[in-house]
């Protein structure tokens, strides 16, 4: 191995790395929040990704519809909720949230569907639209389970994940998409050669770590969603609705995925089922962080990246093998060094 | 004058077994009131119920509206605050974000009037204000947990076992913090197996036996009945035995 290669597969290993740790970090969340584990990650990654590839390619894509439909059911959710005291104001606030919005998206998602438009449009509807779903999935299906055990809400999470794979097939087909980059110039350095995607990865990858984390220490919202992290009574006593939490750690996880993917669908083709894999391996990174240490998931992320670039290298057959690998050594040591984990009980 | 909190003919079980039994207790505005009695009377099972915790049969009012249909944290917004035995802090945040998160549903610019307040309570909290709440001892704890509930404003603010583990000093100036609050207007429901404290300082008292309320009264009644002096105050008076 020359060192081109070598700093071609680090430079390909931190790129991939880049956003397994935004995926990872967006697990840890909405885990430590809601208790949670959240197998559609990978499902906004494709919904993000191939809904943004679609509207570049002047096509209408189907989560829109999909983001209206699911508005509908949880204001239906959300009135069913309120019957017994009728707050117009909340009511309101729900219609607004769950129906106005997604219909003002749908129409405008409508208007540029058949006329390719710019980049940055396409990116932001992406974005919305996910957002919106991941809200309402919120609302629909973990909201009335938040009371249930972690096992249970992990069957509820493969089975949104299966439900939302079914429809990514319906909206986008079977065939793989790639989407247009979001900066297309590039330059090298040496022997290595930046594409402006790359580079976007790693700009947008820091921007965001560091607004979260500006988001967790500075912000009041921020401390509220820790502190249901940390102690969900003393959080609730505090007054701190466990209701809000959850739609904030869902609200940044959905962007985060679809966020990752439209970063990801100019460099690689994406299939509806494509997220799944790309979900888990953010999800070894959370495993190894324990699924409560934010920068042992972004290390851990990195080194799964690079795994990754090393081994399609030297043994692409085996490449996905050794990723998933690296997790037995991990919970191997970890089962060793911590105490036997309880369930919660609440 | 209707009283602050009222509770009438409660019932809380856990699962078939019934851990409080017809209980009816008033708080009025101003007033500390103490329920004492022993070991898994039902005493913190009742404060748990009235804030919203556990499930409870029976009617609780407070401030003159029906509590049943609402949360905890509507109830933490209409001004009913509970510090629990437990306390349940924010154990990896610091000082100052514990406080500030226990306004969360009060204006900025009042929450911030009130963490002056809470510091002047608690001058320890102040000079620790850095530094994690996992890290205080058993009494800053404590003191951060009250300081904490105090934040939301609370007109009752209910205290369950404050005194639990402390050393006799701290418990000293906790029960003059709680006599304090009755001052500035806060209302206290005070649950403490350290009746003798907790009678000295209460307006009305309750003794509450095997999740019923055995005996009720001015707290200066109560701790002159005889029994009450035998089981729970720790001194025999001649002719009385324990029971």
């Amino acid at each position: 191995m020359n060192t081109t290669i070598l700093l071609f597969l680090v430079q390909d290993g931190i790129t991939n790395g880049a956003i397994y740790a935004l995926l990872g970090l967006a697990l840890v969340l909405v885990f430590a929040v809601t208790r949670v584990i959240l197998i559609p990650q990978g499902e906004f990654v494709t919904y993000g990704a191939l809904t943004y590839a679609s509207l570049a390619s002047g096509q209408m894509p189907g989560t829109a519809k999909l983001a209206l439909a699911m508005g509908i059911v949880a204001f239906a959710f959300d009135l069913v909720a309120a019957r017994k005291a009728l707050h117009g104001r909340l009511i309101a606030r729900s219609f607004l949230t769950n129906i106005v919005l997604p219909g003002i998206v749908l129409a405008v998602t409508l208007y540029f569907a058949g006329q390719k438009p710019p980049v940055a449009v396409s990116m932001a509807l992406s974005l919305v639209i996910v957002a919106l779903i991941g809200l309402s999935l919120y609302r629909i299906v973990f909201q009335p389970l938040a009371h249930t055990s972690v096992l249970v809400l992990l069957i509820a999470s493969v089975g949104v994940h299966l439900a939302l794979q079914g429809l990514g097939l319906l909206f986008f087909g079977a065939e793989g998409q790639r989407g247009p980059a979001v900066l297309s110039t590039a330059f090298t350095a040496g022997s290595l050669r930046f594409t402006g995607q790359s580079i976007t990865v790693y700009g947008i990858t820091i921007a965001f770590i560091v607004g979260l984390w500006l988001f967790f220490g500075l912000t009041l919202y921020g401390k509220a969603l820790r502190a249901t992290a940390v102690n969900r009574l003393g959080a609730r006593l505090a007054g701190i609705r466990t209701t809000l939490s959850g739609q904030i750690a869902f609200l940044l996880a959905s962007v985060i995925g679809a966020l990752s993917g439209i970063l990801i669908v100019p460099i690689t083709t994406l299939y509806y089922d494509s997220g799944f894999l790309i979900g888990l391996k953010g999800f070894v990174a959370a495993i190894i962080g324990g699924l409560v240490s934010y920068p042992l998931t972004a290390a851990a992320a990195l080194v799964v990246g690079l795994v990754e670039a090393f081994s399609s290298f030297y043994a692409s057959n085996y490449k996905e093998v050794i990723v998933f690998m690296l997790l037995i050594p991990v919970l191997l040591l970890r089962s060793f060094a911590a105490p036997a984990v309880e369930e919660e009980k609440d | 004058m209707s009283a602050l909190l009222s509770v009438t003919d409660a019932h809380v079980a856990y699962g078939k077994v019934e851990a409080v039994r017809s209980v009816s207790l008033e708080v009025g505005t101003n007033e500390i009131v103490t329920i004492v009695g022993a070991n898994g009377a039902g005493k913190t099972t009742l404060l748990s119920a009235i804030m919203g915790i556990l499930p409870l049969k029976g009617r609780v009012t407070f401030a003159g509206e029906d509590l049943a249909r609402l949360d905890i944290e509507d109830r933490v917004a209409m001004g009913l605050g509970l510090v629990p035995e437990h306390r349940e802090l924010f154990v990896t945040m610091n000082v100052e974000d514990n406080l500030e998160l226990g306004a969360f549903r009060i204006e900025r610019s009042r929450a911030r009037a009130s963490i002056e307040r809470v510091y002047a309570l608690f001058p320890r909290l102040k000079e620790r204000r850095k530094q994690l709440a996992g890290t205080l001892s058993g009494g800053e704890q404590q003191m951060l947990a009250m300081g904490r509930a105090l934040m939301g404003e609370p007109k009752l603010l209910m205290l369950d076992e404050p005194s639990l583990g402390l050393a006799p000093i701290i418990v000293a100036d906790i029960f003059r913090i709680v006599a304090e609050l009755r001052a500035s207007g806060v209302s206290v429901l005070l649950v403490e197996q350290n009746a003798q404290a907790a009678l000295k300082i209460a307006d009305h008292a309750y003794v509450m036996e095997l999740g019923e309320f055995a005996l009720s009264g001015r707290a200066a009644e109560v701790a002159a009945n005889e029994r009450v002096a035998a089981s729970y105050l720790g001194f025999q008076h001649e002719g009385t035995s324990a029971l």
